[in-house]
């Protein structure tokens, strides 16, 4: 169905759950290598385990007091309360990627409980996001599933499993039910996971790669029919591996139940998987409200309880929040919001905002990183933030203000700093090419050009200014581009006028 | 005195002294092992390795190095505790031949003590009973009575040691699995308290109540044991910090301790049962007057919620070894079945369970699995939760005016194999007197004080003290061990049949 129909018709409730896999050195419960953290590189299949990964009989958990730090520091972002003593839980299913055939998660005592996010919608609008709770748990392992045609459990022939990821570090972050998104649902929801990645990297306790699993987004819609004021029957979306993705999922999701439910049908409470070639969710398991995960206080753990003076450490470290840094260097820069969100999207904040405290001009600041920087990155498929500091940037922008570099010129300076050739000042003295603001110079080079073709200042003078351009055309070659257009044409004029 | 009747305490002098080497200790217990464990049946496996291992301990004494006070002696392991280079099975099916890639803590603890294992005992499987009839691999006999049970589920660890096929052993006690078969074999056995040993590789049956501790001939060579295995372990987190006595030292202390008084002994009311075997009862009022005689002041405390003990227990065990034992689902390691033409992961596990498992685990699964389930959680787990917490305070009300708790360590001495296997409920019953303990986290001892009139099999009394406050119990035992044997000029176990002499009639009367 139309979305606008379909909205028409029906108010969408969603509800989301994020998983963050923490950027700890090692595991959550055990000391081998954690493949999510900063840096880690791929590892062979079942390269990073221990007896405890393997849960294998004897083994016993111990809980990583990083990812317990990282977790607080995330739930104080979210503006949650942080539990004086929080619980370990144990959530018991059989599934072949489950070490233990148990998970151990938190159940009724979250480390982090009641906060809310600020989200910014593209044109503006802000929105409040309820965060019911944001609790530690461990990652399962992978399951490949060989001989099926759609990869899939069904119909495979046999599965491989690889434990490297069982036992990764995971924060969930559960909202409360949101309503009144209404239209700007899809678009909600990647604003939502957008801004807990923001929140996650301000941190830096993980690297947020969606693409690689580091931030996971389970999305809950159900819809309900307008003026019914009773919620629907709800799917969970799971799967969802790009910001695009989200957005793209929730707006299929609510398109598909809309359909189902004007022709009468039912929506079925399951688990759905998001499908980022065809862009459709297919059904996945049956899921009921009424799953038993037989949770009990896991008995090998102590409770977590951090202590005040450890959460008043976090918290007083905490970086500002993402959507103030943002609205506040906003405000400092002076840049519209189609200025501002070229940044955002080319995600050049730092750079700029780096380019700016070293002096630059924010305008010009912004002009070169999400230009020419950004150009010759996407060429070389590298972030420009690699190619080049905020500090030569800023230099260039203070010899292209001070008259010394052409942008021209300057880009050929920024050439020079990328290939490792040293800082603008030493590449502009290297190759020679600085500005030649020396009008003597400037002159002898224009009277030989003239002299080669005599009719310009007749068409000059006839009123045909624009025939100026052929002897600055002359000019600038014959200076090498090392002379100031803007000067060479003023000089030409006034050649014209004696 | 031949070398396998020697205590572990002088097995460790003489080695010390040179008066002996290790791998002529070791030899001794593994003859004893080939002479009697065919009857016994203590075993589950023996150690390839042992007089290699022994070896190794005499080179390094020659070479002058220091060695700790039980370098060189043998010792049995529960096959709960998980060993490098010895299959670990549990007592089940579903392990046979497993052969973990790391030591228990505790076995690694010994190893580096230099202790030497002989090999790992056998068990009820997954620590699940009272008379190690539930081991798939066969029970084990009493030394006393082949006929009878050694007690479980350490059933092989008591055993082994009662029947002098090894001086001292480990074992583990979820709800009396090293107190009750200290009891019926005549040996002695220790709970440490919850945390002061750590858990890690030891197979756990209910992570909350599980504890590893000594099995031994005498009070000495389990608080030997005790201060090898116990301390703070980092892969353990439910392991506690404290720096800990020399339980050797509080052993020694009360062996030479001439008077009781200032003592106060507490009898458990609840725990001093009519129902119990006449015999248990008169040789336990005996052992409280023999103490009494010595001084201590012997008070009567009432600890009413223990008579919810049982049931708690039998709540919370299943319902923490159903999430347990999930991992035994033949994907990683262990047993796999693979159902007749094929099937899903599901079906796969599910055969390798059906098959792996006995009926007693497959009994508890279900009653875990139950007892956690939605909607009877706070019936039945959660209820049992605020039992413990009662237990817990009838525990501490009692300390306050008791220093010491004494109750006979099972209620009735070992019974015949066969007798209560199928009748699951009075098989938990034996438990009554042991399970409070581990419910409260609290240190016990079993020790033997007699034999019963009635059966001639031993007699143990428990004794119970704070969490904690371990070195009471080794320095209590040690003294009544010592005032029994002044009693009665000899060790309870010298009585115990000469099992080796025994087989030898049996082969010459052909019935062998």
């Amino acid at each position: 169905m139309d979305f606008d129909k379909a909205l028409e018709l029906f108010e969408p409730v969603l509800g989301f759950e994020v998983h963050v896999e923490l950027g700890t050195a090692t595991k959550m419960f055990s000391d081998a290598p954690n493949p999510a953290a900063f840096g880690a590189v791929a590892a062979e299949p079942n390269t990073q385990i221990t007896p405890v990964d393997l849960g294998l009989p004897g083994s016993l958990p111990v809980v990583n007091e990083q990812a317990v730090r990282y977790s607080i520091s995330l739930g104080l972002a979210l503006g949650c309360s942080i539990a004086e003593s929080s619980r370990f839980a144990r959530k018991n299913y059989f599934y072949p990627d489950l070490a233990k055939n148990y998970q151990i998660s938190q159940f009724d005592e979250p480390i982090a409980y009641d906060g809310s996010v600020e989200v910014e919608l593209s044109d503006g609008r802000s929105f409040t996001i309820e965060i019911e709770r944001a609790h530690m748990e461990e990652d399962a392992g992978k399951l490949t599933h060989v001989g099926g045609a759609t990869g899939r459990i069904q119909g495979a022939e046999y599965s491989l499993v690889d434990y490297n990821r069982a036992g990764v570090p995971l924060v969930e972050i559960v909202t409360k039910m949101i309503t009144g998104a209404e239209k700007d649902a899809p678009e909600l929801a990647k604003a939502y996971v957008s801004a807990i990645r923001d929140i996650v990297v301000a941190l830096g306790i993980s690297e947020a790669r969606m693409e690689r699993g580091n931030l996971r987004c389970d999305a809950n819609i159900s819809l309900s029919p307008r003026g019914s004021g009773t919620l629907g029957t709800r799917t969970e979306t799971k799967n969802v591996n790009s910001l695009r993705s989200v957005e793209r999922a929730i707006r299929y999701e609510i398109q598909r139940q809309a359909a189902i439910l004007a022709a009468g049908g039912t929506i079925i409470q399951e688990t759905r998987h998001w499908h980022e070639d065809t862009g459709v969710t297919s059904a996945g398991r049956p899921k009921s409200d009424a799953d038993d995960y037989r949770y009990f206080p896991e008995p090998d753990l102590l409770p977590v309880v951090p202590g005040a003076a450890l959460i008043e450490e976090l918290r007083a470290a905490l970086p500002e929040a993402p959507s103030l840094r943002r609205r506040r260097l906003k405000e400092a820069w002076g840049f519209t919001d189609l200025e501002f969100q070229d940044v955002l999207n080319s995600n050049l904040l730092v750079e700029v905002e780096q380019t700016v405290a070293e002096g630059a001009s924010p305008a010009q600041a912004r002009k070169w990183w999400t230009g020419e920087i950004a150009r010759v990155a996407n060429e070389r498929e590298v972030e420009p933030g690699s190619l080049v500091s905020p500090e030569h940037v800023s230099e260039l922008i203070a010899l292209i203000e001070s008259g010394d570099l052409t942008d021209r010129l300057a880009r050929q300076v920024l050439e020079g700093v990328i290939a490792g050739e040293g800082a603008p000042h030493h590449v502009v003295d290297a190759r020679g090419l600085k500005v030649v603001s020396d009008d003597g110079a400037l002159i002898a080079a224009i009277d030989e050009a003239l002299a080669a073709q005599p009719d310009v200042l007749e068409k000059i003078r006839d009123g045909k200014v624009q025939a100026a351009g052929a002897v600055i055309g002359a000019v600038m070659k014959a200076m090498r581009g090392q002379a100031d257009a803007a000067r060479v044409r003023e000089l030409v004029l006034e050649r014209a006028q004696q | 005195m031949s070398l396998i009747h020697l205590s572990a305490a002088e097995l460790g002098e003489k080695l010390a002294s040179g008066e002996v080497s290790s791998v002529e200790v070791t030899r001794a217990h593994l003859d004893r092992i080939a002479a009697v464990d065919t009857d016994v049946h203590a075993f589950l496996h023996v150690n390839a390795a042992a007089l290699e291992t022994a070896a190794a301990v005499d080179a390094k004494r020659a070479a002058g190095e220091q060695l700790g006070e039980l370098a060189g002696v043998p010792i049995a392991i529960k096959d709960v505790l998980c060993t490098l280079g010895m299959p670990s099975t549990a007592g089940s099916r579903i392990l046979e031949g497993w052969v973990p890639p790391y030591d228990a803590t505790v076995v690694a603890r010994l190893r580096a003590a230099d202790l030497v294992p002989l090999g790992k005992t056998n068990m009820d499987e997954f620590a699940m009973g009272s008379s190690t009839e539930h081991s798939a691999y066969g029970p084990t006999h009493n030394p006393w009575d082949l006929d009878r049970i050694p007690g479980g589920s350490g059933g092989g660890s008591a055993a082994a040691v009662a029947a002098f096929e090894a001086p001292i052993a480990l074992g583990s006690d979820t709800g009396g699995s090293i107190r009750q078969p200290a009891a019926v074999t005549g040996s002695v056995g220790v709970k440490p308290t919850y945390g002061s040993v750590s858990r890690y590789g030891a197979i756990a049956l209910a992570s909350s109540l599980d504890q590893v501790g000594p099995v031994s001939r005498t009070v000495l060579d389990a608080a030997l044991v005790h201060d090898v295995i116990g301390g703070w372990d980092p892969r353990d987190s439910t392991s506690l910090k404290d720096e800990w006595p020399s339980f050797a030292q509080a052993a020694r202390e009360g062996a030479r301790q001439e008077s009781l008084a200032g003592l106060r002994i507490g009898v458990v009311k609840q725990l001093d049962a009519p129902g119990f075997q006449a015999g248990v009862s008169q040789r336990f009022h005996e052992a409280l007057e023999l103490l009494a005689s010595a001084g201590a002041e012997i008070v009567e405390v009432s600890a009413p919620n223990f008579e919810y003990a049982v049931a708690a227990y039998y709540l919370i065990l299943p319902a923490e070894a159903s999430s347990n034992l999930a991992k035994f689902d033949s994907v990683r390691f262990g047993l796999r079945v693979n159902p007749a033409g094929g099937g899903t992961v599901e079906d796969v596990m599910a055969a390798t369970r059906e098959a792996g498992f006995g009926p007693e685990v497959k009994r508890r699964i279900i009653l875990g699995t139950y007892a956690l389930s939605a909607g009877y959680y706070d019936a039945y787990y959660g209820s049992a939760q605020k039992v413990r917490t009662l237990i817990q305070r009838d525990f501490s009300a009692a300390f306050a005016e008791a220093d010491v708790l004494v109750s006979p360590s099972a209620p009735t001495t070992a019974f015949r194999l066969g007798e209560k296997l199928n009748d699951p409920l009075a098989m938990y019953l034996n438990d009554v007197t042991t399970i409070p303990a581990n419910l409260a986290g609290i240190p016990g001892m079993g020790l033997p004080i007699g034999l019963a009139p009635e059966d001639g099999l031993p007699v143990g009394i428990q004794l119970m003290a704070p969490a904690r406050a371990d070195d009471r119990l080794y320095r209590l035992g040690a003294t009544l061990e010592r005032l029994l044997e002044q009693k009665w000029g000899h060790t309870l176990l010298s009585q115990a049949p000469d099992l080796a002499q025994s087989e030898m009639y049996a082969a010459e009367t052909g019935a062998v």
